[in-house]
């Protein structure tokens, strides 16, 4: 049996959203029934384009967010029940953006050691040599202690938002696209540093990203979202290798990789992202799907067990879910 | 031979800041022919959008813009004074910009801003421009495109915004697009539609297209010829072909090795690195700019300024002291071939 650090079961997120100034609200089901555990050492990628819900996700697994239904363990312990001080020492997160998830007006040091005094680290006269290791650790020269946020580079920063994260040893990592907001070249040494603090620190990473190219690189196992919904989860070689769910195909074709032989790929997804308000009936892909069937508009489908992880597409369904749309 | 749309030769911007002057451009130069793809790349702060804002003319005040040649088809745009250039922007120059939410304007419909940039080019009914307006949205792929005019733009989704954005821009029929990140604000899936309109309304259209970006993928697919910058300078140049498959300046070939490539990169394996920062380009600069970082630099890369040489073929050029076989053999070794 695999260790499981994180265990959601059926986790569901509504926001209830106004639909007009005389009208009532409707609800917006941005998580819809998302079961998921994350395994200790491994690097689970979410993918999914904007408001398929992977942020959402993440601020219920931070503890940041309450479900509306559904549970989340952490370590077997319901999140509810475990103290939010607690918890924080368990689950970090580090931000898309370092000039904005960094405070301008305080120093890298006292960014750095925040968590320690927030937790009441009994050993005060320590912090600032901790801090110092840590900045060692991500690839901040230990000058910068006393400057301040703006005085930094774009990859600096989110070292420094990295050094913040990991100063308490926390077990798991959420890293909401960790990297788009910075240079192609910052960006290789960021990636490259998750890569080296994660055997060293034997950390857990859950990974929200759009960009494809870097989830096939650093994940072990991808989620890939669509409207609240995970429809496929592989581990990363079989996802990228063999994509099952029409979705995920079109994601992959859509990657543009630097090869001038290659046109810009027709993904004919066609129409725009549905309103997740009015979210499609039956499986809510079949308006953009390219191999949509009679009954894809009308019954959603199942989780489907493959090699390497699951699809949720009629497709893959040996009943075609004909049975289901008779019944 | 298709004719030239743009030439700008020795373009320079100058930003005074509290330090002493800000070299931001320095002596670029390139054109774009009718019916081309000029792709130009490179990280932030390394003055690619400042090259596109000087070009129409659109920098901040306070910057100072020099160059030899800035011609427009046969207009030197050196010569037109802010008047003329009203008249050039949005008419026989398009721009498109990186966030659609923040070019559009929220307060008025679509119709209503489409027709506007017909409008004030042309001697048009209204009737006429919305004609123009309908037949241009459907051109971009919006369905529905009549109902669309009535609507505001935060209606829309971010990836019609962008397609409205290039309807705009085609409303005079221009020469040249300059479009500035058109898609980097975007979805994957959408930046993929984007770039596809793209490249299927410059060829139908017949138009130069500069696109500015970072984003090494788009390049490669989209572009003819790709002019790579780095703190302000081009530091090489060519064909999509030649700069993807022989990259021959250094700090190419580093960029190159710095992206995950599906199927050829190794899972999990580390990423190849630039080392160091972008040098500051406040007061003068004598030397190769990318010496600090560059794996193969010699003492002879800071004495001095370098030129653009040619590499092996035709069109390739790129701006090193080491001469192209001994770039490639650094490259092979690296592995970037």
């Amino acid at each position: 049996m695999n260790d499981v650090v994180i265990s959601a079961r059926g986790v569901t997120k509504t926001f209830m959203i106004s639909a007009g100034a005389f009208r009532g609200k409707k609800p917006l089901h941005a998580v819809n029934g998302i079961t998921l555990d994350v395994e200790r050492g491994e690097v689970l990628a979410l993918v999914g384009e904007s408001g398929c819900g992977k942020t959402t996700l993440a601020k219920m697994l931070l503890g940041l967010l309450p479900t509306s239904a559904g549970s989340i363990e952490f370590s077997g312990v319901p999140v509810a029940n475990i103290e939010r001080l607690k918890l924080a020492g368990l689950v970090q997160p580090i931000f898309q953006d370092p000039y904005s998830s960094l405070n301008p007006r305080k120093s890298i040091g006292s960014i750095i050691t925040l968590p320690l005094r927030v937790q009441k680290d009994p050993d005060p006269s320590t912090w600032r040599k901790r801090a110092e290791e840590m900045m060692e650790l991500v690839g901040l020269p230990r000058r910068l202690f006393e400057n301040f946020p703006n005085q930094l580079s774009g990859g600096q920063r989110q070292r420094v938002a990295i050094a913040r994260a990991l100063i308490n040893r926390p077990e798991v990592v959420i890293c909401d696209e960790p990297t788009s907001a910075l240079d192609v070249s910052v960006q290789s040494q960021i990636l490259n540093l998750l890569q080296d603090l994660r055997s060293e620190l034997n950390l857990t990473y859950v990974v929200i990203s759009h960009n494809l190219a870097v989830v096939e690189h650093i994940a072990t196992r991808v989620a890939v979202m669509y409207l609240g919904r995970i429809v496929e989860q592989k581990d990363t070689a079989s996802l990228f290798d063999n994509p099952e769910h029409p979705y995920t195909k079109a994601l992959l074709q859509s990657v543009l990789t630097p090869d001038p032989s290659l046109g810009v790929p027709d993904t004919q997804l066609g129409a725009a992202y549905p309103n997740p308000v009015n979210p499609p009936s039956g499986c809510t892909f079949h308006p953009r799907c390219v191999r949509v069937m009679d009954h894809c508009s009308v019954a959603a489908p199942h989780t489907i067990q493959r090699p390497g992880g699951f699809v949720e597409c009629h497709l893959y369904d040996e009943n075609e879910g004909r049975g289901r749309v008779a019944s | 031979m298709s004719k030239r749309i743009l030439e700008v030769e020795n373009l320079t911007v100058d930003i005074p800041v509290g330090g002493g002057i800000l070299h931001a451009v320095q002596g670029i130069s390139f054109h774009v022919d009718q019916g081309e793809t000029l792709c130009i790349v490179g990280e932030s702060g390394c003055g690619k959008s400042l090259t596109s804002l000087a070009v129409m003319d659109l920098l901040p005040k306070k910057a100072k813009r020099g160059a030899d040649v800035l011609k427009l088809s046969d207009e030197d745009l050196l010569a037109a004074g802010e008047r003329r250039m009203c008249d050039i922007r949005g008419n026989t120059m398009g721009m498109i910009f990186q966030e659609p939410m923040t070019s559009l304007n929220p307060a008025y419909t679509i119709g209503n801003q489409l027709e506007e940039a017909l409008k004030r080019h042309r001697k048009v009914s209204t009737r006429e421009a919305r004609d123009r307006a309908i037949y241009l949205l459907e051109k971009v792929g919006i369905t529905a495109a009549e109902s669309r005019l009535g609507q505001y733009p935060h209606q829309l989704s971010g990836g019609l915004r962008q397609r409205v954005m290039i309807a705009m821009t085609l409303m005079c029929g221009p020469n040249l697009i300059i479009a500035d990140e058109p898609t980097t604000a975007l979805d994957v899936t959408i930046q993929a539609q984007i770039l596809l309109l793209l490249a299927e309304l410059q060829r139908e259209f017949e138009m130069g297209l500069i696109l500015i970006t970072h984003d090494l993928g788009v390049v490669a697919r989209i572009a003819d010829r790709v002019a790579v910058m780095y703190a302000g300078q081009i530091v090489e140049e060519g064909t999509a072909e030649q700069v993807f498959n022989r990259p021959t300046h250094p700090y190419t070939q580093g960029l190159l090795e710095c992206i995950p490539i599906p199927g050829k990169t190794d899972r999990g394996k580390p990423l190849g690195s630039i080392p160091g920062i972008v040098p500051s380009l406040i007061g003068k600069f004598n030397a190769c700019h990318f010496a600090e970082r560059c794996l193969f630099a010699t003492g002879d890369c800071t004495r001095g300024n370098i030129d653009m040489r040619q590499a092996s073929e035709q069109g390739h050029a790129y701006r090193c002291i080491l001469d192209a076989d001994t770039c490639r053999s650094n490259a092979l070794e690296k592995g970037v071939a």
